[in-house]
């Protein structure tokens, strides 16, 4: 491994998950979209179907509603800075490639990797990055200067709650991916 | 009856802003409760147990010093095991620390790694080898999940826990970490003076 990265890199898990034969409609239903049988990770959060399912449905909203609210890629920003700041490398590579995609600001993302969630930003990337950050803190250390910030740059409160959002599932998000297997760099995932 | 976790913790009032802004995410809040459901009303205790799940949420949520939902958590437990309110107590009195922070394998990021308190449940006789475990694999999810192992999984199966458990119980610390966050967020968000309207 060689620290953060926008490259594809994949995942390997550390416990047995189902197989694809093992699947039944539940699972299947859990997975939300069919594709992701092919994935190790959700075979393996498919163990526990239901969790699974609620997982899936309350991100799907989170980050794709396109009604109002943040911008995908500023979700995405969100999503990466708070994979940064836990310490998820495979996860930030996943968002960070998003957040480069739907923002076309790539050099920026790619500083928020080299450099940690204090790299110099633009004022909006900057509250949305130490919004996700103070979420990011245990204790939680977001406070109202954190929204102050947010809508002097230019957020409304749907996408304030939105950015809430988005670094809160990141901190669920983080913690599956991390304790349940590891970034695997001979494989693309 | 609580009919959702969230607006009860965040104090979210009927036709408020912010019960108007979730609102806007309809899914997320339904699912966000449907989550809390499954893994505080499972199908099946065959994995985790009614009382390992309240324990190690009470555990998970002292630990995030958020009183209001601290206090929820420890009330579930108070009332499905009392036994076992006081040694819980406890265990977030000693794990108690500020996070994330954690040591990188990764040579590329030895410069960023954070040492800390690595947790050790105090009264592994009061709660039991699988609670116990439970507590030391909830901690490090929560605190240094940039630390997790395949060693740490290890250790929980050499306590009891089935593979399906581990998940659940996984799932169970990292969710509990997305609840806090969503409810500290959305109170402050609720308590701010209104800007520009959603």
């Amino acid at each position: 491994m060689s620290g953060f990265t926008q490259d594809r890199i994949g995942w390997r898990p550390w416990l047995t998950p189902l197989a694809e034969r093992e699947l039944t409609d539940e699972h299947y239903e859990a997975l939300v979209d069919k594709a992701r049988a092919a994935s190790p990770y959700f075979l393996l959060l498919a163990r526990d179907p239901r969790i699974l399912h609620a997982r899936t449905q309350t991100d799907n909203d989170i980050f794709y509603n396109t009604d109002g609210g943040l911008p995908r890629a500023e979700r995405e920003l969100a999503a990466t800075a708070t994979s940064r700041r836990t310490g998820c490398v495979f996860c930030a590579s996943v968002h960070a490639r998003f957040a480069s995609h739907y923002s076309k600001r790539p050099d920026d993302v790619q500083r928020l990797l080299d450099e940690g969630v204090d790299a110099p930003q633009d004022g909006r990337w900057r509250a949305i990055i130490d919004a996700s950050q103070a979420l990011t803190a245990t204790p939680a250390e977001f406070g109202a200067e954190h929204v102050a910030a947010l809508r002097a740059a230019g957020l409304d409160d749907l996408a304030i709650s939105d950015a809430i959002h988005a670094a809160a599932f990141f901190n669920w998000a983080n913690r599956l991916m991390l304790s349940l297997g590891e970034p695997d760099t001979e494989e693309t995932g | 009856m609580i009919i959702d976790v969230i607006d009860h913790l965040a104090g979210v009032a009927p036709n408020s802003p912010l019960d108007r802004l979730r609102d806007r995410r309809p899914d997320a809040r339904e699912h966000a409760q449907r989550s809390y459901d499954v893994l505080f009303s499972p199908d099946s205790e065959d994995e985790v147990t009614l009382v390992e799940r309240d324990a190690v949420a009470a555990f998970v949520a002292g630990l995030h010093g958020d009183e209001p939902v601290a206090a929820f958590y420890a009330e579930r437990l108070a009332q499905l095991a009392p036994h076992l309110a006081e040694p819980v107590q406890a265990e977030i009195a000693a794990g108690r620390t500020t996070g994330p922070y954690g040591v990188y394998q990764d040579a590329a990021l030895a410069g960023e790694s954070d040492e800390g308190l690595r947790y050790q449940a105090r009264h592994a006789d009061l709660l039991g080898v699988r609670l116990a475990a439970a507590f030391e694999h909830a901690h490090l999810l929560v605190f240094r999940p940039r630390e997790a192992h395949r060693k740490a999984l290890a250790a929980l199966a050499d306590a009891g826990w089935s593979t399906t458990g581990i998940v659940t119980l996984s799932q169970l610390v990292a969710f509990l970490s997305f609840q806090v966050r969503l409810v500290a967020g959305l109170r402050v968000l609720g308590a701010s003076p209104k800007g520009s309207t959603a």
